[in-house]
C-alpha cells in the first residue's frame, strides 16, 4: 500500500519563510502544457527541497490544477516529499543486489550514529536518510549516494566514517 | 605519442568506484609535461568488477587495465606511455596474450552493447563512425517502406526485453495497423527491476543507438511524437540523453522531414519518473506521461489503440530499440542466427550478488545458467557455495543451484517459475536465506502496488505478514499452505503484472527451498544465519578475554561475568540484536 509511505506535513513552530516568487518562471514555462502537473511539481522540489504548502496553493490557483489533484500525485510517487529535507540526503540503496550484500547494516549503523529513522532528518537540519531501490550499481553493491555521490562496496563503518567527513567539512 | 589512446571508462559505476579522479589525474599528467597522447572518455565497458578501467591503445593494439587508482594511472603513463612498456600485470584484457578475465569475455556477442565502452556517449561523430544512423539512412536512402521495415524486424526474432518478451515486429504491425493523426512511441527507460542496469548501461554508454531505433520505430508505425520515460535515479542517463538529443537534431536526425523522407517530422522529449515501480507497466507509464498519479487500467483498449492522450502508442524497452538499428543493417537472418529457436538474438545480463566477477555482459540467448555464472562471471566470491539465482526480480523467481544447467531463453526460464525479466541475475550462496529473500521482494511488492485491486494491496500484505512472522520464529505449521492459496488467488486477481507476478518469488522459493521454510516455522532455526531471531548467541569460553565490550553495550544487560573473566550470555534476557557479535574484537561470538 502506497500510503504506508506518507508521511504527512509536521507543522513546525518556526515554519521558514517560503519565497514563493521562486515559481514564477516555472509555472510560466509549464502553465498549459498537457501533462504539467508531475514536472510542476519536480521543478517545485528542485527548488525548495521539497514542496510547501505555500507552492501548492500558488500552483493550483495560477496552473488551474486542483489542490485535491495535486495531493494526489505528490503522495502517489515516492520522489516527492512534503517535509524540509537536511542539507545533504543519503540514499542507501537497498534494491536486491545490495540487500544479499547486507545494505541493512548499512542503514542500521547510519541510524545510530545520526540518531533518526529511515526518511527522517536530523535535529540539525545537516542530514537526510532515505533508502531507495537501486541506483543502477549494483555490481559494487551495498551503494550509497549521498547528494550527488556514488559510494560502493561499503561495511557500516565505512558509510560512518564518510559522514563524519562531511561533518567536519561542515564544521570548518 | 600522438596516436596512443587512452580512453577512461565513466559510466555511473566507474565514477563511484573514482573513474573521475582518475581521468583528472592522467588529465593534469598530461597537461604538465605537454604530453601528445589523445585522452578520451567512454562509458561502461562491461567489466564493472575491475573498476575504475583505462584502456590504452597504441600500435600494437589495445590494453585494458583494471581496478586503476590515481597512483597506478601515474605508473601507466610512465612505463606504457613514456617507456612504451605495458604494465602486463595490470591488464585485465587484450588480444596480445592470456589475462585471468580472458572468460568473461570471449563468449560474449555485442549486439546490443556493440558500442559500449567503445565510443564518447556524449559525440554524435564517434557513434557515426561506427555505423551510427547508417540504418536510418539506408531506409531514407533506398526507400525501404514501412512495412518492409516491420517485416524485418518480425523475421529476426527479436522479442521484447522489458519482460513480456512480445514480438517487437508484430507490435509495431499493431500499431502500424491504427490510423490516426498523432501517434506516439514510447521508450520504456524506468528499469524498476532493483538490481538490474542493463538499460542504465545502455542509455550512458550508447544513447544515440536508442534514439536511432526509436526514429526506426517511428518510420515504421508513423509516430509523430516520441517520449523516453527514464527513471529519475539516473541523472547522468538522463544528462547523455539530452545531450544526444540536441545532437541529433543538429544533424537532421530529428525533426522535420527526416532525411529528407517527406512527411516524416518526429521529435524526443523526456519525461522523467518519480519513483514509482508499477509506473514500468504500460498504462501506468501512460499515466504517469499524462501527469496523473500511474496506475494501470483494463486492457483492451490495448495501447496500440488508445495510448498516450488517446492515440495509438507503441512502448518499447531501451534494450530492444537498442537493437533496432542493427537489425536493420545488418539483417534480420544475421539477427537470427544466434539464440534458440523462439528466443533470437542476444540479451544483456547484469550480474549482481554473491559472484565473483559482477558486471554486464551479453551473451547468445541459449547459453546454460551454468556458463554464464561459472564461466563468464567466474563463479561465487570468496568460493562459497553456489545457492540459487534470482532471475526477472520482483515479478521473478530464484532458480536453484541443481537446475544451473537450464538454458536460458524465455521458455525454458519460464518453465522454472522465474522468467527472464529484464536481465537482472542476482547471484545468492549458502549464506543467503531464500525465506528473507522472498520477504525482501513481497516487501517490495506490498509497498509498490497502486493499490486499485484489493487482492495486490491487501493479498500481498498478509503475505508479508506471514513472511514476517517465519523469519522471527512465530511461524505456524499452516503457513505454507497459506501462502500458497493467497499467491494464487493474488495471481487470479489482480489487474496489472506487478500484482500478477508479484508471489512468483514466495512460489519459488517455496518449490525449491522448502525444507528452508520447514526448519524456520518447525526447528525456528535459520540454516544461512540470516534471521537474526532465529539465532542463539553464545560466548565462546576458549577465546573470550573478558574485555567486557559485549556487556557494556549490550542492550538488555544480558551478558553477566567480570573484567578479564569469560563471559556469560543468559539466553531468557537475550533480544538477538547481534550487537556483542559486532563488537566483540576476539571474535568469541558465536552464532548458532
Ligand atoms: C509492474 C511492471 C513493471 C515493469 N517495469 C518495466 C521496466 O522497468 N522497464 C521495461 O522496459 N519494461 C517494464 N515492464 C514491461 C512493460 O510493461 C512493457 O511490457 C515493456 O516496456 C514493453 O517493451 P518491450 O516489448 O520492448 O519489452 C514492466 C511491467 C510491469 C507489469
Ligand atoms: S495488480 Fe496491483 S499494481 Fe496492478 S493495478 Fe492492481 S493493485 Fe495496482
Ligand atoms: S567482547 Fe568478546 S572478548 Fe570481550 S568479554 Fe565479550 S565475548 Fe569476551
Ligand atoms: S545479541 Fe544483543 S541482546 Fe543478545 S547478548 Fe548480544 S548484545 Fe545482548
Ligand atoms: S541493488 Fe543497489 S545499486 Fe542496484
Ligand atoms: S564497467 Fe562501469 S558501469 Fe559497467
Amino acid at each position: 500500500m502506497r500510503i504506508a509511505r506518507i508521511s504527512g506535513e509536521k507543522i513546525t513552530k518556526e515554519q521558514e519563510q517560503v519565497d514563493v516568487n521562486l515559481l514564477d518562471s516555472l509555472i510560466e514555462k509549464y502553465k498549459d502544457k498537457k501533462g504539467n502537473l508531475i514536472p510542476l511539481l519536480q521543478g517545485t522540489q528542485d527548488i525548495f527541497g521539497y514542496i510547501p504548502r505555500e507552492a501548492f496553493e500558488k500552483i493550483s490557483s495560477e496552473a488551474g490544477i486542483e489542490l485535491s489533484d495535486m495531493y494526489g500525485v505528490v503522495t502517489f510517487y515516492a520522489q516527492f516529499r512534503l517535509n524540509p529535507v537536511g542539507k545533504h540526503i543519503i540514499k542507501v540503496c537497498h534494491g536486491t543486489a545490495c540487500h544479499v550484500q547486507n545494505a541493512n547494516a548499512i542503514t542500521d549503523a547510519l541510524k545510530e550514529l545520526l540518531k533518526i529513522n529511515d526518511g527522517e532528518t536530523t535535529e540539525d537540519g545537516m542530514f537526510t536518510l532515505e533508502s531507495v531501490a537501486c541506483l543502477g550499481c549494483c555490481s559494487l553493491a551495498p551503494v550509497m549516494m549521498i547528494d550527488n555521490d556514488t559510494h560502493g562496496k561499503l561495511t557500516g563503518g565505512q558509510a560512518v566514517k564518510i559522514i563524519k567527513n562531511i561533518k567536519i567539512k561542515e564544521s570548518n | 605519442m600522438e596516436n596512443i589512446k587512452v580512453i577512461v571508462g565513466l559510466g555511473s559505476c566507474g565514477i563511484a568506484a573514482g573513474a573521475n579522479k582518475v581521468f583528472e589525474k592522467i588529465k593534469a599528467l598530461k597537461e604538465a609535461d605537454n604530453l601528445k597522447f589523445e585522452l578520451k572518455k567512454t562509458s561502461c565497458i562491461g567489466m564493472c568488477y575491475r573498476e575504475p578501467l583505462v584502456e590504452i591503445v597504441d600500435d600494437n593494439g589495445s590494453y585494458l587495465y583494471g581496478d586503476i587508482n590515481e597512483k597506478k594511472a601515474a605508473e601507466l603513463i610512465e612505463k606504457h606511455i613514456l617507456e612504451n612498456e605495458p604494465i602486463k600485470s595490470y591488464v585485465v584484457q587484450t588480444d596480445l596474450f592470456e589475462t585471468p578475465d580472458k572468460d568473461f569475455i570471449e563468449d560474449q556477442v555485442k549486439i546490443t552493447l556493440r558500442n559500449c565502452g567503445y565510443i564518447d556517449p556524449e559525440k554524435i561523430e564517434e557513434y557515426e563512425v561506427r555505423g551510427g544512423y547508417r540504418a536510418i539512412r539506408k531506409i531514407a536512402g533506398q526507400r525501404i517502406s514501412r512495412l518492409d521495415v516491420i517485416q524485418t524486424v518480425i523475421n529476426s526474432g527479436l522479442r521484447g526485453r522489458g519482460g513480456g518478451g512480445f514480438p517487437t515486429g508484430l507490435k509495431w504491425k499493431f500499431a502500424n495497423n491504427n490510423k490516426a493523426d498523432e501517434k506516439y512511441i514510447i521508450c520504456n527507460a524506468d528499469e524498476g527491476d532493483p538490481g538490474a542496469f542493463m538499460d542504465r548501461s545502455v542509455l550512458e554508454g550508447d544513447p544515440h543507438a536508442v534514439l536511432e531505433g526509436m526514429i526506426i520505430g517511428a518510420y515504421a508505425i508513423e509516430a509523430t511524437g516520441g517520449v523516453i520515460y527514464c527513471r529519475a535515479e539516473y541523472p547522468l542517463a538522463i544528462k547523455r540523453l539530452n545531450i544526444a538529443i540536441e545532437q541529433a537534431r543538429e544533424n537532421g536526425y530529428l525533426g522535420k522531414n527526416i532525411l529528407g523522407i517527406d512527411g516524416f517530422n518526429f521529435d524526443i522529449y523526456i519525461k522523467e519518473g518519480a519513483g514509482a515501480f508499477v509506473c514500468g507497466e504500460e498504462t501506468a507509464l501512460i499515466a504517469s506521461v499524462e501527469g496523473e498519479r500511474g496506475m494501470p487500467r483494463k486492457r483492451p483498449p490495448f495501447p496500440a489503440e488508445s495510448g498516450l492522450w488517446q492515440k495509438p502508442t507503441n512502448i518499447n524497452n531501451v534494450e530492444t530499440l537498442a537493437n533496432i538499428p542493427w537489425i536493420l543493417l545488418h539483417g534480420s537472418e544475421e539477427y537470427a542466427k544466434y539464440g534458440t529457436e523462439k528466443s533470437k538474438g542476444t540479451k544483456v545480463f547484469a550480474l549482481a550478488g554473491k559472484i565473483k566477477r559482477s558486471g554486464l555482459v551479453e551473451v547468445p540467448m541459449g547459453m546454460s545458467i551454468r556458463d554464464v555464472i561459472f564461466k563468464l562471471g567466474g563463479g561465487i566470491q570468496n568460493d562459497k557455495k553456489f545457492k540459487a539465482v534470482q532471475m526477472g526480480g520482483p515479478s521473478g523467481g530464484c532458480i536453484p543451484a541443481y537446475l544451473a544447467d537450464t538454458i536460458i531463453d524465455y521458455d525454458s526460464v519460464n518453465a522454472t517459475g522465474a522468467i527472464m525479466g529484464s536481465g537482472g541475475m542476482v547471484v545468492m550462496d549458502e549464506t543467503t536465506c531464500m525465506i528473507d529473500v522472498a520477504k525482501f521482494f513481497l516487501d517490495f511488492t506490498q509497498k509498490e502496488s497502486c493499490g486499485k485491486c484489493t487482492f495486490c494491496r491487501t493479498g500481498t500484505k498478509r503475505m508479508l505478514e506471514i513472511l514476517t512472522r517465519i523469519t522471527e520464529g512465530k511461524g505456524e505449521e499452516s503457513d505454507i499452505e497459506k501462502l500458497e492459496e493467497l499467491s494464487y488467488q493474488i495471481k487470479d486477481s489482480s489487474l496489472c503484472g506487478l500484482g500478477q507476478t508479484a508471489p512468483n518469488p514466495v512460489l519459488t522459493t517455496i518449490k525449491y527451498f522448502r525444507e528452508e521454510y520447514e526448519a524456520h516455522i518447525r526447528d525456528k532455526k535459520c540454516p544461512a544465519k540470516v534471521c537474526k531471531q532465529l539465532l542463539t548467541y553464545e560466548v565462546d569460553p576458549e577465546k573470550c578475554t573478558g574485555c567486557t565490550v559485549c556487556a557494556k553495550n549490550c542492550p538488555t544487560d544480558a551478558i553477566d561475568g567480570a573484567k578479564k573473566e569469560v563471559h556469560f550470555i543468559r539466553q531468557d534476557d537475550c533480544i538477538k540484536c547481534g550487537t556483542c557479535y559486532t563488537k566483540c574484537k576476539f571474535d568469541a561470538i558465536k552464532i548458532y
